[in-house]
């Protein structure tokens, strides 16, 4: 087998050298109704090279490659163009098969990275301090309500109706385990976020009040106001964002008076792979929260000789030294995604995601107009970045489903999103980013128009 | 050419050649090969690209709401040949797996088939979004359906959760599940039992859950003290986590045991399967009674480590806590189409799959769970198949074996005398001189070119040392590692005090991490800022 060096001579010396007379000797300790013997079920025998990557291919070959579609999904994964060198760096043997840099004189590559990549982040985000990346966006959200609730000592997160449907129910499901009480509501469609109605549900006991921006339906709340209403009440304002490449066009969370903002790394350089993995991406405003921060933090120093050099640090908060005390039970980060969104980050600097924002926005305006266009279709959003809702006349998720037909993935469904809920069977999310071309909004467009003359 | 290196070539440093390696300082600091870099903040701008965009048309019209961005971000770019530099140069200063031994335990660190980098590349996985109508999708769900079905076949379970994103997240995934099933049975309970050299993230997530956690003591064979277990055990406790192989490298053959009596208490069994590498192809935990499993497809499944993740921790579940486990699942109808069951058709599909209702505890994370990694580990499944993976943990226990009895006559090995471990061999510093420990062996190990063993773990054993040198290693390198490894306890038992500044050749010496922690500097400030 060729990922096995060593050969029945091998095995030979090394039994008689553990004094063991065959394999079965050194598995003595497993009871007799636990040993398996002969085949494994229906579980096939080993097979080349050749053999698996035909069985993989025709796998593949089942799905619809968003580059051979005209393609306008996101809802919280994004499709963007990700430069030929993030790649080739994140499959270099000394990133990809690294461990967690525990020994960190032979680890600076993975720790100096780590460290750029936290640096990036906090800027990114208007923040003092990044940790080294969660599992995603929806577990990053879960830890920011649960450090809201240890920084608070209170118990109720308020969440925005237009939070990511997905986030919305981790929390929820994690909230039950801890008793914290949940207050969320369904998104109201219309052209601006409910502000006035979040607001008012934030109370005395409020730990934090959690808000996505762009929300879920691509539209830009005014974190400035929430953040003004949630200090007042002495609760912490979350902000999430699951498309990074919005702030190079929009202010930050953070300067605009979030205190802990988290999001999805996913749109830079990661890829869509069908949901994971992912890069979940975690911030403080300001530094003296970081001790309440969940996850792994690199922090700079010198060695013995008075280099400079990084390690991981404080990392008294974590598992494998507080056990049950920890601040999460998370014992692992999301790196080599991070480094992938670290690469293209630095690809792009400054003026290159500042030009990456306004091709998306550019696009998407002229989608959103040539959709409004459309008899039958309505543009809901006054603003947004580079995905709004339109409202069409007839059902939006059969109409998706038809169009996958004829290659074109026209967008996600509210119904998707929202099972069940008959107000939103029209709603459709349209993302749009560099990869879309014209052609593609057009394609889009007349399909649209012929099903719904 | 079945006698490899006949010339009998072997590494040396010829005499003479001592302290030569200090040579003169330069003045760039670089060492030949040994490359300085410094910070993309140092040496990249705000207005230099790596990628070709048009210009931003200033006249364009903008829907942003007010929001625009006017403050500077301060993000440095970088030109792409200045940026693949840095990032080399920078892979340079870390020890991986293509580079050497990296007998790291309980992480189970072998070779990652490239293979499976190819196939989780192909546009079909990695060019799909995760909302797409699922006609569109079939190949990725039946990757995940065949990707569930090795697993609960080679563990003998019932059903499989496979979002949970890595071990810990898949922990707890298990041990959710067992409150939900506990609560609908209207039973409240408080306690999770864990054994004291339990890994961190057990108490942590029992913790998490709500419970209280209390530790089982070991016996003096280095396993769960079964009388101690069986007293404890009430109507107060919830589960017993337990991990097998344990983290001392060895069976827990009470198991069975174990999971009867705390099946009779009524309780459920969570067992950590970080180390299934030992046994996987040989035992299936579900014939011990376990009732839930965290699978970690990065050790035992060859998904690459990358540095600290993403790693990815499906959870296999037995009969009594399969309809406890969290949304999305797939599932495969009559007709052969394979669906995805989210929120909305979870209770149409109950009745069908689990022959009573589906109770779902709900919803771990966004969208499916770690896809690109289970690309990555069926196509290492398909390349072993199920005779393969028996050689796999065969071969990764006599590597193991081997390590231990050739170290146990120079190094205390605490458990030696229980029998033969399973895929990892542990060690304590009993014998070291006065002022030298485990920590500054290991670090005399990375001047031997060595990745050290865990450190400090299980916190059972004094100054422990815990070697897993995995299936994918030759007979040539593990001898070569006893040999340097015999050369550093030596060393650590004379009180050869250049241990205590080891490394010596490593891309930097010791990091002080007190001072990282007193004044933290977690993110780049520019020298003029304050």
């Amino acid at each position: 087998m060729r990922y096995l060096p060593l050969t029945d001579t091998d095995r030979g010396e090394m039994l008689k050298a553990v004094g063991a007379d065959n394999i079965d000797d050194l598995f003595v300790d497993v009871p007799e109704v636990a040993r398996l013997s002969g085949p494994i079920g229906d579980l096939p025998m080993h097979a080349g090279e050749m053999a698996v990557e035909k069985h993989m291919r025709q796998l593949s070959k089942q799905n619809l490659a968003a580059a051979d579609a005209a393609f306008f999904l996101g809802a919280g994964a994004y499709r963007h163009h990700i430069p030929a060198s993030v790649d080739h760096i994140i499959q270099r043997g000394e990133f990809l098969t690294a461990y967690t840099p525990y020994q960190p004189e032979i680890a600076q590559g993975t720790l100096q990275m780590l460290f750029e990549f936290q640096s990036q982040v906090a800027r990114l985000y208007g923040c003092a301090v990044a940790n080294a990346s969660m599992y995603d966006g929806s577990t990053a959200c879960w830890e920011a309500v649960a450090m809201a609730g240890r920084i608070t000592k209170r118990s109720k997160a308020v969440l925005s109706g237009a939070l990511h449907p997905h986030y919305t129910e981790v929390v929820k499901t994690m909230a039950k385990f801890t008793g914290d009480e949940i207050a969320d509501s369904a998104p109201s469609v219309q052209a601006q976020p409910d502000n006035a109605g979040l607001i008012a549900r934030i109370d005395d006991n409020t730990s934090c009040v959690v808000v996505q921006y762009p929300d879920i339906l691509g539209r830009m709340p005014d974190l400035a106001e929430l953040a003004e209403a949630a200090h007042a009440k002495g609760a912490l304002l979350i902000a999430v964002n699951t498309e990074p490449v919005a702030l190079g066009a929009i202010k930050s969370p953070g300067e605009l008076g979030a205190d802990i903002v988290v999001g999805e790394g996913q749109a830079i350089g990661v890829g869509l792979q069908f949901g994971g993995p992912y890069l979940g991406l975690f911030a403080v405003r300001d530094k003296k929260h970081v001790r309440q921060m969940p996850g792994r933090l690199c922090g700079e120093t010198v060695d013995a000789d008075g280099r400079r050099g990084f390690v991981l640090t404080l990392s008294t908060r974590e598992q494998h030294i507080r056990r049950e005390k920890a601040t999460s039970n998370i014992c692992t980060n999301s790196g080599l995604c991070a480094l992938a969104f670290s690469v293209h980050m630095t690809l792009l600097g400054e003026k290159g995601l500042r030009q990456l924002a306004g091709e998306n926005h550019r696009l998407a305006c002229m989608a959103a107009e040539k959709l409004a266009a459309v008899p039958g279709v309505t543009v809901l959003n006054e603003s947004f970045f580079n995905e709004f809702t339109v409202t069409i006349d007839g059902d939006a998720r059969q109409i998706v489903r038809e169009l996958a037909k004829d290659n074109i993935l026209a967008g996600v469904s509210l119904s998707r999103l929202y099972p069940g809920v008959d107000a939103f069977s029209g709603g459709l999310l349209v993302a749009v980013t560099e990869t879309t071309t014209e052609e593609d909004i057009e394609t889009l467009c007349s399909a649209l128009k012929e099903k719904l003359s | 050419m079945n006698a490899p290196n006949k010339s009998g070539w072997k590494p040396s440093t010829p005499a003479g050649t001592e302290g030569k390696f200090g040579g003169p300082s330069t003045t760039t600091g670089n060492k030949a090969l040994m490359l300085e870099e410094a910070l993309i903040f140092e040496i990249g701008t705000t207005d230099t690209t790596g990628v070709d965009l048009p210009e931003i048309d200033a006249s364009a019209p903008s829907k942003l709401g007010g929001f625009a961005r006017d403050a500077e971000i301060g993000l440095p770019g970088l030109a792409e040949p200045e940026a693949v530099r840095h990032y080399t140069r920078l892979s340079r200063q870390n020890y991986g797996i293509d580079l050497g031994f990296f007998p790291l335990g309980s992480c189970t660190m072998k070779h990652n088939p490239r293979l499976n980098e190819k196939v989780a590349r192909m546009p079909g996985f990695a060019d799909v979004h995760p909302l797409a109508p699922v006609d569109t999708v079939q190949g990725a769900l039946g990757v995940i359906n065949e990707l569930a079905h090795w697993l609960i076949t080679l563990t003998g379970m019932h059903g499989v959760a496979m979002s949970p994103k890595a071990g810990a997240h898949g922990e707890l995934c298990g041990i959710l599940c067992i409150r939900a099933a506990l609560e609908a049975r209207g039973d409240a309970r408080e306690v999770v039992l864990v054994p004291e050299s339990a890994h961190g993230t057990n108490p942590a997530t029992a913790a998490f859950a709500g419970y209280k956690v209390e530790d089982i003591p070991a016996n003096s064979d280095g396993r769960v003290d079964l009388d101690a277990l069986k007293a404890r055990l009430g109507p107060d406790v919830a589960a017993v986590m337990i991990t097998n192989p344990n983290t001392c490298g060895l069976f827990e053959p009470d198991l069975r045991e174990i999971s009867d009596a705390v099946h009779a208490a009524g309780g459920f069994v969570y067992c950590d399967g970080a180390n299934f590498n030992a046994i996987v192809g040989r035992v299936r935990p579900g014939d011990l009674g376990v009732d839930a499993m965290h699978i970690n497809l990065h050790k035992t499944f060859s998904t690459p480590h990358g540095g600290g993740g993403p790693g990815s921790g499906p959870v296999v579940l037995s009969e009594a806590l399969s309809p406890y486990g969290p949304l999305p699942y797939t599932a495969r109808t009559k007709d052969g189409q394979i669906h995805l069951i989210e929120e909305e058709q979870a209770d149409a599909f109950s009745d069908e799959h689990f022959g009573g209702k589906m109770n779902s505890f709900g919803r771990m994370t966004a969208f499916h769970g770690q896809m690109g990694m289970y690309t990555r580990a069926l196509t290492y499944m398909l390349s072993h198949g199920a005779d393969g993976l028996k050689q796999v943990s065969e071969d990764a226990v006599l590597n193991a074996n081997y390590i231990l009895r050739a170290m146990e006559d120079v190094l205390h090995a605490p458990y030696a005398h229980s029998g033969p471990c399973m895929h990892e061999a542990l060690f304590g510093d009993k014998d070291f001189a006065e002022g030298l420990t485990t920590l500054d062996l290991a670090k005399g190990l990375i001047d031997e070119g060595y990745h050290p063993m865990t450190m400090y773990f299980p916190l059972v054993v004094h100054g422990a040392m815990l070697v897993e040198p995995t299936e994918t290693e030759s007979k040539a390198t593990i001898d070569q590692f006893i040999t340097a490894f015999r050369s550093v306890v030596e060393r650590a038992k004379n009180g050869d005090q250049s241990l205590k500044t080891a490394p010596h050749y490593a891309p930097r010496s010791r990091l002080d991490e007190t001072m990282a922690a007193r004044k933290p500097l977690l993110s780049y400030v520019e020298a003029d800022a304050d």
